[in-house]
């Protein structure tokens, strides 16, 4: 055993060019499969961290009225209420198209709208200084805005100093109460129309802006992202029986879209990974062509160990060994080669993809498994050969 | 001859009505048609025949690397003739020192990797196997280049380590087929007179050969003429006939 161990390494270095090619069959189908599986990975875990990030328990409506059948802002917040073992947060959502102004400063691009206090949480921002919105804002339409703070440091320099200033929308001064927290990460990204070029004020201010009896847009939130399956059949219910017909409103849960995201990456993964597989089993028909060829190559080689004496398990052996090291080689550098590039290629897309044990195991041993069974075929044919015939072959 | 005369002992190579048919399509090649022969210990003989003639095939089993198709080979008392694949490796690996036309060394392996083979496979420990090799190595008078590797030396040398490689076995027959073939005549008459000398230290030795001067170099002769012995005798009656 030891003795054709030492056979086989002694032939694949005597072979150098041939080993070599063989291995790199091996070598590209082992790291062309943790590459694409641990891309994927990757790239899934980071679409899944900034969809996450976009709310995934969030739960939007949208209805539209008719002048018989409506909904007022008090019903939604009676439903809210009698269900706040389901729902975290709720706002109304009113978008006001207003100009900000400050002085002789405008900024156009700057989404304004109405929301309840709610809408902080919800969004999951924080405040750099200042308060939110307060409930009794709402109900006594206050003049007061939380802006972002791109807003803040465009049109007053820093959070700190917009708070209590004045702003403009559609003539009527607003005072800033809060600024919430920059959001937008680069520089670069800090610009007009960014994250942070919003300004929030009290619904019920906005639709009188609005001009707008009827507010048909609200967000909710649920407590666990594995709760919105609840929460929509809860808001779709509540909607039907004040509305009596599903063509007039929409529910429609973040965590769906994930759902659909997530079955799309599972898809995209599973045809990496065929096209991973066919990319092994090419490596596999490698191994077995040159095993063929080795031992085409060396009929004569066979013939003389045999006519020495040498029985047909140690032939066999042999061979075995040398398909078996040389795949194992190659498995090994595969993963060297997987690991490094899948690291590499995650820090070029901006990801993290680290190679997943999985697809290390998973390659390793069916490379090294194809290169057995291939390396056996021809190895059982070599072993079996007639000693004479061997030795005429030139 | 004095040698002839053990009558009591076992011979070494006894066959009797040795038949090896092939079929080729419908036709039926008889290679070997009903040989009868006994060689003893420590003879020297040479079988001569033309190319077809069948004296590869007789070499063949001789040689354990081929059973007949019918008839019995005793081989030091042994019936060879049934044998399985593995056992037959296992006598060509014991008692046969196999010397060729082409010597047949391994070109990756160095002079006395090649002569430890047959011991590698008879199992043998690597000191005890490292030992005999170069034993084996100084007698064809090749101790020193135990590093080279074949291509390094000339065609005599090599066909000396391929001697060497016979002898390491200790075997009770050495087998020469065509042992001259590829060289000139003056390396051709040292590899033949490095036989004789062997023969006269008392091993075995059959050789094969198609060249009726080079069988001339024998004892005793046999001349296989379309799978049939045609002449069976001593040298010197093979050399009056020629």
């Amino acid at each position: 055993m030891l003795q054709s161990f030492k056979m086989a390494l002694k032939s694949i270095w005597g072979n150098k060019m041939r080993s070599f090619l063989t291995m790199l069959g091996i070598i590209i189908g082992v790291a062309s499969v943790i590459i694409l599986v641990s891309i994927v990975n990757g790239y899934m875990s980071y679409m899944t961290e900034s969809f996450a990030s976009m709310g995934v328990n969030q739960i939007t409506v949208n209805y539209r009225s008719l002048p018989s059948r409506t909904i007022d802002v008090e019903e939604f917040y009676e439903f809210y209420e009698e269900n706040q073992d389901l729902f975290q947060g709720m706002t109304p959502s009113v978008s006001v198209s207003a100009t900000v102004k400050h002085g002789s400063d405008t900024m156009d691009a700057t989404t304004v709208g109405g929301y309840s206090e709610d809408q902080l949480s919800i969004k999951g921002y924080e405040l750099s200084c200042g308060r939110n919105l307060l409930y009794s804002d709402m109900a006594s339409r206050q003049k007061v805005a939380v802006v972002g703070a791109y807003v803040a440091s465009e049109l007053f320099g820093s959070p700190e100093k917009a708070l209590g200033e004045k702003i403009k929308l559609n003539g009527d001064n607003y005072t800033v109460v809060g600024v919430v927290e920059q959001q937008t990460e680069s520089a670069a990204d800090f610009d007009d129309g960014c994250t942070d070029d919003f300004v929030w004020i009290p619904y019920s201010r906005a639709a009188k802006i609005a001009r707008n009896a009827v507010i048909s847009n609200y967000t909710f939130t649920s407590y666990d992202i594995n709760d919105t399956d609840a929460c929509t059949a809860a808001l779709e219910e509540f909607l039907y029986s004040k509305m009596k017909n599903d063509d007039l409103y929409s529910v429609t849960a973040m965590s769906s879209l994930m759902d659909t995201l997530n079955d799309q990456i599972a898809m995209m993964s599973m045809m990496l990974g065929g096209i991973a597989g066919i990319s092994l089993l090419v490596a596999g028909v490698g191994v077995m062509n040159i095993m063929l060829v080795s031992v085409t190559e060396r009929t004569r080689e066979i013939g003389i160990r045999k006519a020495l004496g040498a029985k047909k398990r140690v032939i066999l052996q042999q061979f075995v060994i040398e398909a078996a090291v040389t795949s194992t080689i190659g498995g090994l550098a595969g993963i060297l080669l997987g690991s490094l590039a899948s690291v590499g290629i995650g820090m070029l897309m901006g990801i993290d993809a680290p190679p997943t044990v999985s697809a290390v195991l998973v390659s390793f041993s069916v490379s090294v498994g194809i290169g057995l069974v291939f390396g056996y075929m021809p190895a059982s044919r070599a072993a079996g050969l007639n000693p004479i015939d061997a030795l005429r072959s030139e | 001859m004095e040698k002839n005369t053990s009558a009591g002992k076992i011979p070494l190579i006894q066959l009797k009505d040795i038949y090896k048919i092939y079929q080729m399509g419908d036709e039926e090649v008889r290679a070997s048609d009903g040989i009868s022969l006994t060689i003893e210990k420590g003879e020297f003989v040479a079988i001569v025949g033309k190319s077809g003639s069948g004296k590869s095939t007789l070499m063949n089993i001789i040689g354990a690397l081929d059973v007949p198709t019918e008839g019995e080979y005793l081989l030091d008392g042994q019936d060879v003739s049934d044998m399985t694949d593995n056992q037959l490796a296992q006598i060509r690996n014991t008692m046969i020192g196999f010397v060729f036309q082409q010597y047949n060394l391994l070109p990756k392996l160095n002079l006395l990797e090649n002569v430890e083979l047959p011991l590698l496979y008879a199992g043998m420990d690597p000191w005890d196997r490292r030992e005999r090799a170069m034993e084996s190595l100084e007698r064809v008078g090749l101790k020193e280049k135990w590093r080279n590797f074949p291509k390094q030396l000339s065609g005599g040398q090599q066909q000396r380590v391929s001697i060497a490689r016979a002898l390491a076995g200790n075997p009770s027959l050495i087998l020469a087929d065509e042992p001259t073939g590829a060289l000139d005549s003056k390396t051709g008459r040292e590899v033949l007179d490095f036989l004789k000398k062997l023969n006269r230290e008392g091993n075995t030795i059959v050789m094969i050969t198609h060249d009726s001067s080079i069988a001339l170099e024998a004892e005793r002769v046999v001349r296989i003429i379309d799978g049939r012995i045609n002449f069976d005798g001593d040298v010197k009656e093979y050399a009056a006939i020629i």
